[in-house]
């Protein structure tokens, strides 16, 4: 790579630095920013569906109380484990990048796809529990002899915020994918690692928009 | 020619995951006790801490620059004036407890064709 670069007339040892900065840290605080602003509007993004939840639940207190006994805590327990742990590897991912270990970037990309994957396959078993009782959002919702009335309500949200969320999970896993090429090819070093340190940052917001979601949907009284 | 990132010990990012992991049995475990309107404060109350753990130290909060912090906790705070002033207008409001609008049937007026002859 930095023979290529060197042909370069211009940003002779910086392959990845853009003409408009100054200096690769220049460039990487900036794009940073951005970043941060963009988590910022996933923030608001689940916020309203938070909002949402938060008023029904406060005015259907004990219809959302037996709702939630149809979720299996256990299950979600594990999700949490896995998901925090995702983020761990995630985290030694951007470790290794910043210290020019290529080899483990790979094995931690991989770590992190991964325990994506097993957080996606647990909630597939969790949906389709949810599907073969009825137990589905809106008028769909088919489930019969709730002692209290009005538990869809709870499932609107259930399905609604879970959902986005595994949507988030899978575009995170396509993120992943798309570095691990990249990490092959040999892209990132410690002088140039802005792809891997964001997607970083966006897997743990997905991991912490997780972290309101198991106690507000799992673990309600 | 190091970046100024700054690079933290796995070790570190190890202690950190295993805060994370005991919050979380801390959570599930609180959440067997019934503590009435204090078990939601308590969920919440834990999970805000986890998240604080994740922001800073897998986030990089601690160690970056300060606008990106002050970003964050921005997008936090508005989201937080959005649920406060939804839940005081919700709990303002003289509306009937048991739910009207679980128990009423959907009783719309019935809404009339297009008009003949236009």
């Amino acid at each position: 790579m930095s023979d290529s670069a060197a042909t370069l007339g211009h940003g002779a040892h910086e392959p990845f630095l853009q003409h408009h900065f100054e200096s690769p840290e220049q460039q990487a605080d900036a794009s940073r920013i951005g970043m941060w602003l963009f988590l910022v509007t996933e923030i608001l993004l689940f916020g309203g569906l938070f909002v949402g939840f938060a008023l029904m639940q406060s005015r259907h207190p004990e219809a959302f109380l037996h709702a939630h006994h149809h979720l299996d805590r256990t299950l979600g327990f594990i999700n949490t484990v896995v998901l925090l742990t995702s983020s761990f590897t995630m985290v030694l991912a951007v470790r290794s990048a910043q210290t020019n270990d290529r080899r483990r970037l790979i094995v931690f990309l991989l770590l992190t796809i991964v325990c994506a994957g097993i957080f996606l396959g647990i909630k597939c078993v969790e949906y389709s529990h949810k599907f073969h009782e009825g137990l589905l959002p809106g008028s769909f919702y088919s489930h019969r002899g709730d002692p209290v009335p009005g538990e869809f309500m709870f499932f609107s949200f259930y399905f609604m915020m879970t959902g986005l969320h595994g949507i988030h999970i899978l575009a995170g896993m396509g993120l992943m994918c798309w570095l691990l090429r990249r990490a092959v090819r040999g892209d990132f070093s410690s002088r140039y690692n802005t792809p891997v340190d964001f997607v970083g940052l966006y897997w743990h917001l997905v991991d912490v928009i997780w972290i309101y979601l198991f106690p507000l949907l799992y673990l309600i009284r | 020619m190091e970046s100024n990132a700054h690079v933290s010990s796995v070790k570190s990012y190890g202690l950190v995951l295993g805060a994370l992991l005991t919050l979380t049995v801390v959570t599930v475990s609180a959440a067997s006790v019934d503590l009435g309107s204090f078990n939601v404060v308590i969920a919440l109350g834990i999970a805000t801490i986890k998240a604080s753990l994740v922001a800073l130290f897998f986030m990089h909060l601690r160690h970056g620059r300060p606008m990106n912090g002050i970003i964050f906790v921005s997008g936090v705070i508005f989201l937080g004036i959005f649920l406060m002033f939804c839940l005081i207008d919700a709990d303002t409001r003289d509306v009937p407890r048991p739910t009207r609008l679980i128990t009423a049937p959907a009783a719309a007026a019935p809404v009339p064709g297009p008009a003949a002859g236009h």
